[in-house]
């Protein structure tokens, strides 16, 4: 049973959502500070380039996994003086952040005498626990088959949801996300807020990226992360700005991606550009329906998102 | 008040030589200033003379450029507003700074050091609603801001000051958003605070509320300390003087030609709000060719529906418009401009005129697709230029420069040049609300005469409004409007503030006040 096209599948949309739940969830915890960062494609490929990298001089998995967080930390940092203290337009910076970090990790990968490029992982994340716990029909794998990043993934969904919603910081987060010069009155230091929680959405989504070179495709290639860094903006719309919706929207979008292997296995003769195109045909539709009309304003977007703020505008 | 044991102790606050300037635009010059402890100390002046700066600067939003603040006694250096509360001062700004999507009680929470790291609902729902009966400011601490009264949202902000234990309290033209009642009970709970020993500083640009509920004066114009006086003292007369640099003159107020034939008539009007509620709810109304109608109320009541309905940029999802007998509910904003409905709207910059074109660019931008303006697809440059500058000669607009985009120009001539763009088009109502908003006294009278010589002129005129002095003063037929509903309507003559503050906040006229 837990061997059946139906598991494989779950098992696999679960794998290819992972980078999606760090991606969509560090973009929420960024845009309830009221920045956009359309760099999120552009950190996740760095991230999984230095992870990668990381991993390849070391042999050690955690190392690349901190290379990774840094990584995506240190692009967005870029973002947030942009953003916050230049305040120049987000969604140019975002941009240019996406065409940098995708350049930047290409050449790193052909960089030097013996180039990461085509190389394998010295290290590749496993499943974890025991595995007879994985002969447990059906969430044996589902619960018990995982690698620590999926773990850790999910203890950061539930940590981020209980930050946003039921601790101090998280309150003045959204506050400032909503209205920084209340915030400000409030006694809050919305720069400081920001710059924090870009960097926060950074290095998850540099995360998120060095799952695709240290587990899903354990090797380097010019960009193996897809389009990824896309895909987590527009989840952040369909999870309304809340993490535990990340996590599911992630996985239906992983099982989405995961359909044209499906598909084949069960011998179904769907053209396979058609299923490619599926995760994306998906977002934009969810998209329309999502946005459209009266329902845009209970979806949850923090109002101040995209305009920046400066304390002195008459 | 004055109690001798205080002339030792220093001001609980005292600002020297302060100098705030914006752009090169002087705000405030050379302000000293004190505060007592335990008083009452308004801030009177013009829209303009520096009073919001002022405050601003003590409150620790803006950083003043020289000079210095002391609080008893000790020179204070405030960088931001944190600093300020936590040194005890709190500011309630004109525009209130609550998170609106937040409850009552995350925005009390909001900032605050004292609260722990981990939010409880409930014991923050607790300790909000035990403050709030504390000061006899009930609130819900469940509400969220935007469900709330605007005189309710002003209760909040005290509340969060209050939660805060500010010892000093700056309330930014507080009344210019509550009906006269809701303006009293805030003036009993100020002295309240006062006698608990905390200092108020209380900014207006009302004289008869300065003298009610201040202890001294202290009056600014153009950004200059003009005068300090205990308010006991002071005749209203020598403050207006102050205030405005000459003696006041009242408006006064021709009465209105005869009045003609009805040209907008609102039949059952309904329009919902952007959350989707009916704010307008089931409204008629006529206006006559030669009349002006004004429209009282607190703002959030259905003005900017009803406004906007009839002008066609809100939907109407109910009842009918009618303009000179022809139908027009729901045509296109284009048609019912060319049907005669000039427009006036609360918001200048960005509904009423396009803020980076420049002043002739904005002076057109309604008859711009015909002759002379264009020919055809052409635009005709030459006509912009001509017809700009007689229209800004006309009506005195200044400060223009050839290129210069209009969002430079000061409140005032901003409000002349919309003015003269919807005046001069072929028109028959004009619908203009809070036309005088945020103008000072020269630029307020010429608004406001242009406004009686298109009645006299027989305009229909709908003047929707939070101002009662300039709904006295221009209207010949008061409606008042609560909720999206009439509660109320009488000829100017019989209106009184009191009647109409009872109206405002939803009392009908049936019952007894």
């Amino acid at each position: 049973m837990n061997e059946s096209v139906l598991m494989l599948t779950l098992m696999a949309g679960i794998g290819l959502g992972t980078p999606l739940v760090f991606g969509t969830v560090g973009e929420i915890l960024t845009e309830r500070s009221g920045i956009l960062n359309l760099g999120v494609q552009g950190m996740m490929i760095f991230g999984a380039v230095m992870g990668f990298w990381a991993t390849f001089v070391t042999g050690n998995l955690w190392l690349g996994v901190l290379a990774s967080l840094v990584a995506g930390a240190a692009m967005s940092l870029i973002h947030a003086f942009n953003s916050v203290t230049l305040r120049v337009s987000q969604i140019v910076s975002g941009l240019a952040l996406t065409i940098f970090g995708t350049g930047v990790a290409v050449y790193i990968g052909k960089a030097g005498s013996d180039p990461l490029i085509g190389q394998p992982s010295k290290a590749v994340f496993e499943p974890i626990l025991p595995e007879a716990l994985s002969d447990i029909p059906i969430i044996g794998p589902l619960i018990f088959g995982h690698d620590a990043i999926i773990y850790l993934s999910w203890a950061m969904v539930a940590a981020a949801s209980y930050y946003l919603f039921r601790t101090r910081p998280g309150l003045t987060l959204r506050a400032v996300g909503e209205d920084p010069a209340s915030a400000e009155a409030a006694g809050i230091n919305v720069s400081r807020v920001r710059y924090v929680h870009v960097m926060v959405g950074g290095a998850l989504a540099g995360l998120g990226g060095a799952y695709f070179s240290l587990a899903l495709v354990p090797s380097w290639q010019d960009n193996p992360i897809g389009q990824a860094g896309w895909i987590s903006i527009a989840l952040v719309i369909l999870a309304s700005w809340r993490p535990w919706r990340a996590l599911w929207v992630a996985y239906i979008f992983g099982i989405a991606g995961r359909l044209n292997f499906t598909f084949q296995t069960l011998e179904i003769n769907v053209p396979a550009t058609l299923l490619n195109m599926l995760p994306f045909l998906l977002a934009i539709i969810a998209m329309i329906v999502l946005t459209s009309g009266k329902r845009a304003r209970f979806l949850g977007a923090p109002a101040a998102l995209g305009i920046p703020y400066f304390r002195e505008e008459r | 008040m004055a109690d001798p044991a205080q002339i030792s102790t220093p001001p609980a606050v005292e600002l020297r030589k302060i100098d705030k300037s914006f752009y090169g635009v002087l705000a405030n010059a050379d302000v000293d200033f004190s505060l007592s402890r335990g008083e009452v100390h308004a801030l009177l002046g013009e829209n303009g003379a520096g009073k919001s700066t002022l405050c601003s600067v003590i409150a620790g939003l803006y950083r003043p450029d020289s000079g210095e603040m002391l609080m008893d006694g000790e020179v204070v250096d405030l960088k931001s507003p944190k600093d300020a509360l936590a040194a005890g001062i709190g500011m309630v700004y004109q525009h209130f700074r609550l998170v609106s999507n937040l409850t009552v009680a995350e925005n009390l929470a909001l900032g605050n050091p004292e609260v722990g790291l981990r939010l409880s609902q409930s014991e923050l729902e607790a300790e909000a609603r035990e403050l709030g009966e504390r000061y006899d400011f009930p609130v819900d601490p469940t509400a969220r801001i935007w469900q709330l009264s605007v005189g309710q949202q002003q209760r909040v902000e005290i509340l969060k000051l209050l939660y805060r234990n500010v010892r000093i309290l700056i309330l930014d033209e507080p009344t210019a958003v509550l009906t006269p009642q809701e303006g009293q009970a805030l003036f009993r709970a100020m002295r309240s605070l006062a006698d608990e020993g905390r200092s108020l500083i209380f900014v207006s640009h009302k004289l008869h509320e300065v003298k009610q509920v201040s202890d001294r004066v202290t009056v600014l114009r153009e950004g200059r300390v003009v005068g300090e006086v205990a308010t006991a003292d002071a005749e209203p007369r020598d403050l207006a003087r102050m205030m405005v640099g000459k003696d006041l003159e009242l408006p006064t107020r021709e009465p209105n030609a005869a009045i003609g034939e009805p040209v907008l008539v609102v039949k059952d009007l309904v329009v919902a709000d952007d959350r989707g509620l009916d704010a307008v709810d089931g409204l008629s109304l006529t206006v006559s060719a030669g009349e002006v109608v004004g429209i009282a109320g607190v703002s959030g009541n259905g003005q900017r529906e009803l406004a906007q309905g009839i002008v066609g940029l809100m939907k109407v999802s109910g009842g009918s418009v009618e303009l000179s007998g022809k139908d027009v509910t729901s045509t296109s904003v284009l048609r019912k401009i060319k049907r005669g409905i000039a427009y006036v709207p609360q918001n200048r910059l960005g509904m009423g005129l396009a803020p980076g074109l420049d002043t002739e660019d904005n002076l057109a931008l309604k008859q711009f697709r015909e002759p002379p303006y264009s020919n055809g697809p052409m635009l005709n440059q030459k006509a912009f230029k001509t017809k700009g500058a007689e229209l800004i000669k006309g009506f005195d607009i200044r400060g223009v420069r050839p290129g210069l985009p209009i969002r430079l120009l000061s409140g005032g001539n901003l409000q002349k040049a919309l003015i003269a763009r919807e005046v001069t088009q072929d028109h028959c109502v004009l619908i203009a609300r809070s036309p005088t908003r945020g103008l000072d006294v020269g630029a307020t009278a010429v608004v406001r005469e242009q406004i009686l010589a298109e009645r006299d002129r027989g305009i229909a005129v709908l003047l929707i409004s939070e101002d009662l002095d300039e709904l006295l003063a221009l209207s010949d037929r008061l409606v008042v409007i609560y909720e999206g509903k009439i509660v109320g309507e009488m000829p100017a003559s019989e209106a009184t503030a009191e009647r109409l503050g009872l109206l405002m906040s939803g009392h009908s006229e049936e019952q007894p006040a």
